[in-house]
């Protein structure tokens, strides 16, 4: 009788583990999809930049330590792409953000240059990237928030850590303009 | 829908999961309901014969749930004439269809317009893999860009939460009720004659057949509207959740709303699967009964309290 009780407990026991196994495996795998998407983003976003570079520069002659400033985070925004965890590439985008800001700010001054179709293209697409980029950040939060939750939450942060589960890291974008997340009420 | 559905409990995995369990338990009602017409149209027939027709009604059933599954989209796309978008054109549209994809976490659906001016839009397909969505030209021409954002969010919430394949396999299984329960009624009574000598219990059976040729189509539509109000208020809520911005959804409905134009290419079959009702013309007696779509007013009120 005793043996009995004891194969059950053990059996609900073993059960138990698999299944949170299981969950964090299948947790951890959308934060890993949710992050590809994000990278194929910033991968368009550095693919646009030269071309933005070379259009401008036909027009703003005088201003290249802005296209400097600019070709440098681009290396560097690259280089962080290839192995950086999520927060140095958040830190290293951040500043390819600043830089194309003067960039933009220099052509401001250049009326002709914004009558150009080949800028006007260049910027919208940017535009659309830069959007695209926050709309995959925020499915990538998502799903870290879910994974680190189950992971930090009782029983499973008790024996997550032995099974090789880490908690991963968001994605910050320094000065993205957060809309407050709405209240959902049924 | 419990108080407490905090953001992240609206999760599009869980509504998904709801959803498969939905297709299942839909398809084995729609069986039953045609396997139960089906008996009763036997008796009535040939005393006996009821077993006899089962397997046609398994036939009929498998067989649209079949087509439903695989090819409901393209039937529903063809008879909404909707043409599909070329990679450059309405380079806007696409770029809020897939910002607002990645943002779910979906692969881009295919984008159809329909070239008409009533502004409406509909999302259909099996899965996220094999998903397409449409809009009318009219809502391009009329929402501007947050009113816009906000449609396309409801329309993906839809694909993201699996609405879309039990809307398919509804609008298609229905369709085949209302059509099996008519061509009964019709062969019924024109068959009177036939069985002058039936005794009593042909009577009782024929008062039943009769009786579930009217109700079926009824109970079939009850189910559709059932499921389709519900699912209206949730794509809503994680719209609105998606872009972060309630107030676009609501002021594109009310723009819906005010526009007095139907769809011409909408039908009964298909109206369940806008945004907002293409039919304009609602019927006065079941009004209610028979809305597809929650009250514009009720959906416009809820995505106003979000903030």
């Amino acid at each position: 009788m005793e043996i009995i009780v004891v194969l059950v407990v053990i059996g609900a026991i073993a059960l138990f583990f698999i299944a949170t196994y299981n969950r964090l495996v299948t947790l951890r795998q959308r934060v890993k999809e949710a992050w590809a998407d994000i990278d194929v983003q910033l991968k368009r976003r550095h693919d646009l930049i030269p071309n933005l570079v070379e259009t401008v520069k036909g027009y703003a002659t005088h201003e290249s330590t802005v296209f400097q400033k600019v070709t440098e985070a681009r290396a560097a925004a690259v280089a962080a792409g290839a192995s950086a965890t999520p927060e140095q590439r958040a830190q290293a985008e951040n500043m390819l953000t600043s830089a194309l800001r003067s960039v933009f700010a220099v052509a401001e001054n250049y009326p002709q240059l914004q009558a150009v179709q080949e800028f006007k293209d260049l910027s919208e697409n940017l535009t659309a990237t830069e959007d695209k980029i926050a709309f995959a950040r925020r499915f990538y939060n998502g799903n870290v928030r879910d994974y680190n939750t189950s992971l930090q939450t009782f029983p499973t942060n008790a024996f997550a850590g032995m099974l090789g589960f880490k908690p991963e890291q968001y994605f910050e974008l320094a000065d993205a303009t957060e809309r407050a997340v709405p209240q959902v009420k049924f | 829908m419990t108080a407490d559905s905090s953001p992240a409990r609206l999760s599009i995995y869980e509504a998904a999961s709801a959803n498969r369990w939905r297709t299942l338990l839909l398809i084995a009602v729609f069986t039953a309901l045609v396997a139960v017409l089906a008996y009763f149209v036997g008796e009535y027939f040939a005393p006996g014969g009821g077993l006899a027709a089962l397997p046609f009604a398994f036939a009929i059933s498998g067989g649209s749930a079949l087509v439903s599954y695989f090819a409901g989209d393209k039937l529903i796309l063809a008879q909404s004439q909707a043409r599909e978008l070329g990679p450059d054109e309405e380079r806007k549209l696409r770029d809020v269809v897939e910002s607002l994809a990645l943002g779910l976490g979906i692969p881009t659906p295919k984008i159809y317009v329909i070239e008409d001016s009533a502004p409406n839009a509909f999302a259909t397909g099996r899965d996220p893999q094999h998903a397409s969505m449409a809009v009318t030209r009219g809502l391009l021409d009329k929402l501007d860009r947050t009113e816009l954002e906000g449609v396309i969010a409801h329309e993906l919430s839809h694909v993201g939460n699996r609405d879309i394949r039990v809307m398919v396999l509804v609008v298609v299984l229905v369709g085949t009720v209302a059509l099996l329960a008519d061509w009964m009624w019709r062969s019924m009574f024109w068959g009177r004659g036939r069985d002058r000598d039936r005794g009593g219990g042909g009577a009782i059976i024929a008062v039943i057949a009769i009786a579930l040729a009217v109700l079926t189509p009824i109970i079939a539509t009850l189910i559709q509207l059932a499921v389709s109000r519900q699912r209206e208020y949730l794509a809503d809520a994680s719209g609105a959740l998606l872009t972060r911005y309630p107030p676009g959804l609501a002021s594109a409905l009310r723009k819906i709303a005010a526009d007095k134009e139907p769809l011409e290419v909408a039908n009964k079959a298909t109206a369940a699967l806008y945004i907002a009702n293409p039919l304009k013309d609602a019927p006065a007696f079941f009004d209610h009964l028979f809305d597809t779509h929650p009250p514009i007013e009720e959906r416009i009120k809820r995505l106003e309290a979000m903030n």
